[in-house]
């Protein structure tokens, strides 16, 4: 048990805390004075909850001491992406139109993390509404990575992923339509999670793409993603999409090892043109770790892999530019008046969403609109069938897929943010499972050159968890990697 | 595909979107260059595929005919930006309901 | 309008379903409350919040595609449809498009005892919007100041009913919409009130020479609030467009709103605005693919519908077709069932409940569907009548005060003492005070002018407050005046 109670994982303080070595308020007010104190520098929260967040703390000290039952996850501080609905407290994701917006309910995320005791510290920055992958889009300003201070944490969840990999929370919840969750953690050194489509409730989740969007888990081991993904899957009646059957467990998984597993490496994503070297060795390493702990490694096709970025780029605008209709100047949030309503809710929503926004409800309109559906709409769900179908032939012949995360390391600051396309690009081995539905995450194997963190993305059918837990724990635990929880003060040391 | 300013603005009304001349302009720069990449999902043989609107198959979703929490009418108005007589209130409207 | 032409009519009719809750949400439906008060998170369209359908509404829809004679849909989506309008709290409208619940059916209607099969071409669910209130200004859109919304009745379920094209006149449409009106209301799923606005049509119109394949420029025309206001809006509308045509001039394909104090329709939109709504299959529910077993229990629960009701009437009880079209179309089968089955005469149990029930609840502004009479009450008065113990104008009376609670026919009778003389004796000594009184009437009957006994009668009667039996009193005169 370190003497900085932030250096720990969630595992080692739910550990100290029930052997009473520590309490929960210690470890929240641990947490909230390293964000008052590098905060500043990082930029990961857009609001901190410190009276909440200590008195729930408080509260499940009392309840731990008294021997009630506490949750799975009790004192355990969260960050909470600002795009979960939150009763009371601001949501903004990311936005001006949704500046002032104060929910009148809870997300069930919430809700369940509530039901856990994990204590949320506070509401982390994002692209707004979710869409883009550097934290460069959001209304309130930038995130920085923790590893270097001058480069993008990723995105859209790119405020949780630096709060985690930033030791602000050993926890952090960020959600994933297009890579999101998992293009951000492996900037960020971290485990980051994409469940199977339909098993953590997306109602109270600000939609974007709605058949893509999934909330996830955030951490620095694979073992605490496990426990806090366990913590908020599970079938909600309130969601008509959230799958009725109980989640696979996750927890189980994780000390079988890969002994005769079958383990496929999409190499037209490993030897990809546009994959860094650096990410290419670390992966590829990985992957004979993988072997050498006597997985059967195969090579592996997606033969329209190469169109789901594109399809996935006619997809999520078009379910975009539906879901962001509702923000108008009238019921709520941003209002700029004007002498008629139509008039009003066109100068409302000019002025409430920035560039990449209005970029993709223009395409996503347009890619909807009479004349186009077909060639555009339609045809990118046929692409998307046939995605569905690539992967289905691989877990035919594979237990588990593995790729990079992304083709490169955290880029610079400002780098691509003019470039829409470079941007998109981030994305290309993350996009093809959101189109599935089926579970990835990217979990660290290491740094580049620059000590850069790469992520290696395992990949596993729908309700796939826990074969796909099961492979990141077993190269987790045979890298041994230290995760350079300093990254952040010595970032902030050689600002300073 | 090429869009040409007057199709950018089309698209802006659909959306309900006000944008200045300079944003016409450089929105059908951009919008052309994202959706020259995206239509390479038309080289894609597709024509027998059946589309994939929800990624995990699920059927008859639904919910029995009971009664569920309403808000109060203070709630329901916390977030407006303008309130009249418990309602929300908006500037004239044009257009009849479609 | 010349017969060189002929009128192609299709219908839109919405119905609210009185479900307990909302299509999406549970929140509650019922009428009335103070605005945005029976909302939720789902109905305000907060982000985040995501539908549910309600499985009752989808039984509805199926039950009303059935008993249009539709195809039940082995699989089909809600769509969204996509506009901008303040009382949509989403600006889009879950709705259904290419793949409706149900298609492919069919209604008889009938104008003048001659039926026509009208084609249906689907019936999809959606959900009601918000409501407006325009300020300032006369109450309508145009003129107003600024609005304000309530959203109690945003989502609440509706059907929509599409017809073919295949209606031809005014008479022939207010029947459609009367017969679809019956059957939604004998399915229970539905108080079908046009008036009150839980079901709701809009016409299109267009009109073509006789002869001619193609259609021609069609015209939908809005706010048509009751069967009356149906049929006079398609007749005005095929006139204007006949005349249009006969002036050479074209129709303009437009939506129109009918005045129903002018008689008119005017142009609601100035310029036909192709609404390009941008549908696509609503990601956040899933398909609905009802079970075979589901169907069939849903079909065998149909209840009977006004068609065979109408035919039940006619054959089995042998009523005229005019009174069982009044006693179905007004929801008063039941009550007649139950008279017929406690032994009424089914033509009398018919005329009374054709006649005085349903012009006393017209007055009393009662739902004859709920009219306050047992069949068997009805039955017990058609039985004294009958029997004569009661004059039908006395049971008349009587009928009032069994409608107005005060009980059993008899009991009414008794209580009011409405009950019809027929103590001989009693009849006897009114017959001869009667006789006494107007020597010269009786002269009269005695020289053979047998029209002057309506004098003695009337005497009788009014001396016996008209409770007396006017076939004995009439006899008992003849007898002691020929005596």
């Amino acid at each position: 048990m370190p003497d900085d109670l932030t250096r720990a994982d969630a595992a080692t303080l739910l550990a100290a805390m029930e052997a009473g070595e520590t309490t929960a308020v210690a470890v929240a007010e641990a947490h909230l004075a390293r964000i008052r104190a590098t905060d500043g520098a990082l930029g990961a929260f857009l609001r901190t909850l410190d009276d909440t967040a200590l008195a729930h703390a408080a509260d499940v000290d009392r309840r731990r001491a008294a021997g009630e039952t506490v949750g799975a996850l009790a004192g355990v501080p969260v960050a909470l992406k600002d795009i979960l609905c939150t009763r009371g407290v601001a949501t903004t994701c990311g936005s001006r139109m949704l500046e002032d917006y104060h929910p009148p309910y809870d997300a069930t995320v919430v809700e369940r993390l509530a039901a856990a005791d994990a204590v949320v510290l506070g509401k982390t920055n994002m692209d707004e509404f979710a869409m883009g992958s550097s934290t460069e889009n959001s209304a309130f300003g930038v995130t920085r990575n923790p590893f270097d201070l001058d480069r993008v944490p990723g995105g859209s969840s790119g405020g949780s992923a630096a709060a985690v990999g930033g030791r602000h929370a050993p926890l952090g919840i960020g959600t994933d339509t297009g890579g999101s969750i998992r293009q951000p953690a492996a900037f960020c050194g971290i485990v980051g999670v994409k469940p199977t489509y339909g098993l953590v409730s997306r109602f109270g989740l600000v939609a974007f793409g709605s058949s893509l969007d999934q909330v996830g888990p955030m951490a620095r081991s694979v073992a605490d993603a496990a426990a806090l993904y366990e913590a908020i899957a599970g079938h909600d009646p309130r969601d008509a999409t959230s799958i009725p059957e109980d989640p696979p467990p996750a927890r189980p998984a994780l000390d079988r090892g890969v002994e005769g597993l079958r383990i496929g490496v999409v190499s037209s994503f490993l030897d990809g043109e546009g994959v860094e070297p650096g990410v290419r060795a670390r992966c590829a390493e990985a992957v004979e770790r993988l072997a050498a702990l006597g997985a059967d490694v195969v090579e592996v096709a997606l033969p329209h892999a190469d169109k789901a970025l594109p399809a996935y780029y006619l997809i999520a605008p078009s379910e975009a530019s539906s879901n962001l209709s509702r923000f108008d100047g009238v019921r709520y949030g941003l209002r700029v008046d004007g002498p008629t309503t139509e008039e009003m809710m066109a100068a409302t929503r000019a002025e409430g969403f920035g560039p990449e926004v209005k970029r993709r409800i223009m395409i996503g309109t347009y890619a909807l609109s009479a004349g186009y559906f077909d060639a555009y709409y339609l045809q990118a769900q046929k692409v998307r069938t046939l995605v569905q179908e690539d992967f289905a032939a691989a877990y035919a012949s594979c237990d588990a897929l593995v790729s990079p995360a992304t083709p490169s390391t955290a880029f610079g600051i400002g780098e691509k943010v003019d470039d829409p396309l470079a941007m998109y690009l981030n994305d290309v081995f993350a996009v093809p499972s959101n189109l599935a539905g089926t579970p990835a995450m990217s979990l660290p194997v290491g740094g580049d050159e620059a000590g850069l963190p790469v992520g290696l993305q395992v990949m596993a059918p729908h309700l796939g968890e826990p074969v796909m837990f099961q492979v990141a724990a077993a190269l987790e635990a045979s890298l041994g990697l230290d995760l350079a929880p300093d990254a952040l003060d010595d970032a902030a040391e050689e600002r300073a | 595909m090429s869009l040409s300013d007057e199709q950018v603005r089309h698209v802006a009304r659909l959306a309900r979107i006000a944008l200045t001349d300079e944003e016409v302009a450089g929105l059908a720069s951009q919008l052309s260059d994202i959706l020259a990449y995206a239509e390479q999902v038309g080289e894609v043989a597709a024509g027998d595929v059946v589309p994939t609107s929800h990624p995990y198959p699920l059927a008859n979703v639904a919910r029995a005919d009971a009664p569920g929490p309403s808000l109060g009418q203070d709630e329901a108005l916390a977030n407006a930006p303008a309130v009249e007589d418990g309602r929300f209130r908006v500037p004239r409207i044009v257009g009849e309901e479609a | 309008m010349s017969s060189a032409y002929e009128a192609v009519i299709g219908l839109e009719v919405h119905v609210e379903l009185g479900t307990r809750t909302k299509m999406f949400c549970g929140c509650p439906t019922d009428f009335g409350g103070e605005p945005n008060t029976k909302t939720c998170a789902v109905c305000t369209g907060q982000p985040g919040s995501l539908p549910v359908p309600n499985a009752a509404a989808i039984e509805a829809a199926i039950s009303l595609g059935l008993a249009l004679a539709c195809e039940v849909a082995p699989r089909s989506q809600f769509h969204r449809k996509n506009y901008f309008y303040p009382d949509m709290p989403k600006n889009y409208q879950i709705s259904q498009y290419d793949v409706p619940i149900c298609a492919d059916g069919h209604l008889d209607v009938a104008v003048d005892g001659t039926s026509r099969r009208i084609g249906i071409t689907r019936v999809h669910m959606e959900e009601d919007t918000g409501k407006s209130l325009h300020v300032g200004g006369t109450g309508r859109i145009a003129g107003a100041d600024h609005s304000l919304i309530d959203y109690n009745r945003a989502g609440i379920p509706l059907l929509e009913i599409v017809s073919e094209p295949d209606v031809r006149g005014p008479e022939e449409a207010r029947a459609y919409l009367a017969e679809l009106r019956g059957i939604v209301r004998a399915l229970g799923i539905s108080d079908a009130k046009l008036e009150e606005g839980s079901m709701r049509c809009d016409a299109n119109v267009s009109v073509r020479r006789r002869g001619d394949e193609a259609f021609g420029t069609r015209v939908e025309v809005k706010n048509m609030n009751s069967l009356r206001s149906l049929q006079r809006a398609v007749a005005h509308e095929i006139e204007r467009q006949g005349a249009l045509l006969d002036a050479g001039e074209a129709v303009t394909q437009e939506t129109r709103h009918w005045d129903e104090d002018a008689g008119r329709t005017s142009t609601l939109r100035a310029k036909e605005e192709v609404f390009d709504y941008r549908y696509f299959p609503d990601p956040d529910l899933v398909p609905v693919t009802p079970e075979r077993a589901d169907v069939e229990r849903l079909a065998a629960a149909l209840p009977e519908l006004p068609a065979q009701m109408r035919a039940r009437l006619t054959g089995g009880l042998g009523l005229s077709d005019e009174a069982a079209v009044t006693l179905v179309d007004a929801g008063l089968v039941v009550v007649l069932d139950d008279a017929v089955a406690a032994g009424a005469e089914p033509a009398a149990a018919a005329k009374w409940l054709a006649n005085e029930v349903l012009s006393w609840c017209r007055e009393a502004d009662v739902d004859p569907a709920g009219v306050p009479l047992a069949g068997d009450a009805l039955a017990e008065l058609v039985d004294l009548v009958a029997r004569g113990t009661l004059s039908t104008k006395l049971a008349r009376e009587v009928l009032v005060g069994v409608l107005e609670g005060e009980g059993r026919p008899g009991e009414v009778a008794k209580a009011r003492g409405l009950e019809q003389v027929s103590d001989e004796g009693e009849l006897v000594t009114l017959v001869d005070e009667a006789i006494a009184a107007d020597p010269a009437a009786a002269e009269k009957v005695r020289g053979g002018n047998d029209k002057a006994i309506g004098a003695l009668v009337g005497a009788v009667m009014k001396a016996s407050r008209g409770q007396a039996n006017p076939q004995r009193v009439n006899e008992l005169l003849r007898e002691r005046l020929t005596s």
